[in-house]
């Protein structure tokens, strides 16, 4: 099923679409009443019916082909660093993936202004690719377990290792079922 | 999003419910004698939210491509139009001639409109957010969430309001 408010466009999209069934109504309405009642009726038939057959953008597509480098065996390691991380130890020969996730307060999350914390942790994410050249270095959500999460999607680790506090820690523990560690 | 759809579905449609429940179970004419709707003012008001719309929708395209002046002035129209569709209901309640407490008709007219006004107001406050935002240079070409978030916000008011206007004034 299509969801109208899917984004922005499709919203305004599906405005047009209601403004131009609310004047078809009205105009069946004027010319008679159980008219305007019929139309209403079609109308509405109408919208289900374009909610649930309208494609979805980018449905059809094929699925992307997801290829791994990685040789066979190769550890995997993922390493959560907070914003103001200066640099990172990592097991030798493991391939690496950097995640410094984006920490916002309450406030900031809430209204959504994590921009500026954005640009900390890319400065971060910076600093750390630039000492850290063999590792791949991604900026998070502003949230450290749900940026977890994400990399997780497309980075099979073997294991994560945070560097933060024991709060942190904590939260990543309860999320993912990977061995978790302070780094 | 498809709670908040859901739950904004069951709130409007307990309101809209009540409605058809006073104007088709029960009979009551609508607007009961002798009083009338301000059917004008509420088609300026129709008109300016969506053009506000379309501000809106200029605001996140110019975003999209870069464009943070575009954006900044469709905000700021948005802003403005959503501001005078506000004052412009405030007005119609002033001028109305009829109080909650004159019966069914008065009450869910009421009810409807001002469940209505009250998704303005919020939307007003998420775009003053927004508007300063944008002026402190938080949006740009790659980052526009909250742009885009409160765009569909937006939108969704318009559509509320199209199907109260139609069937609370026009039908």
């Amino acid at each position: 099923m299509r969801n109208p408010l899917r984004s922005e466009a499709e919203a305004y999209r599906f405005l047009g679409v209601v403004i131009v069934g609310a004047a078809v109504i009205i105009a069946g309405a004027y010319i008679n009443r159980w008219l305007g009642v019929a139309v209403a009726v079609i109308a509405f038939a109408w919208l289900g019916w374009w909610l649930m057959k309208e494609p979805v953008p980018g449905a059809a597509d094929p699925p992307p082909v997801v290829t791994s480098r990685t040789p066979p065996g190769m550890h995997r390691v993922l390493v959560v660093a907070p914003p103001g991380t200066e640099s990172v130890r990592v097991p030798d020969g493991a391939e690496v993936l950097v995640v410094v996730p984006a920490l916002a307060s309450t406030g900031e999350s809430y209204t959504g202004a994590v921009d500026d914390r954005r640009h900390d942790a890319e400065a971060t994410a910076a600093t750390i690719e630039s000492r850290l050249p063999e590792a791949r270095v991604e900026v998070g959500a502003d949230d450290p377990a749900l940026a977890v999460e994400d990399a997780l999607r497309v980075f099979g680790a073997d294991e994560v290792l945070v560097i933060g506090d024991e709060g942190m820690l904590e939260a990543i523990r309860r999320r993912v079922a990977l061995p978790v560690s302070r780094a | 999003m498809y709670l908040f759809i859901a739950s904004e579905i069951m709130l409007f449609g307990s309101f809209f419910t009540a409605y058809f429940f006073v104007r088709i179970v029960n009979g009551v004419p609508w607007p009961t004698p002798p009083y009338h709707l301000p059917v004008f003012v509420a088609t300026i008001n129709t008109f300016i939210l969506m053009t506000s719309s379309a501000t809106m929708h200029w605001a996140t395209t110019s975003i999209k491509r870069g464009n943070v002046w575009g954006m900044r002035a469709g905000l700021l129209l948005t802003f403005l139009m959503g501001l005078s569709f506000l004052i412009g209901q405030l007005y119609e309640y002033m001028r109305v001639g009829f109080n909650t407490s004159d019966g069914a008709f008065p009450t869910i007219f009421f009810c409807l409109t001002g469940l209505h006004s009250c998704h303005v107001f919020i939307g007003l406050a998420i775009l003053a957010f927004m508007t300063i935002r944008a002026w402190r240079g938080h949006f740009s070409a790659e980052h526009h969430h909250g742009v885009e978030i409160g765009g569909i916000y937006w939108h969704f008011v318009d559509v509320m309001w199209i199907v109260v206007f139609t069937t609370v004034y026009i039908l």
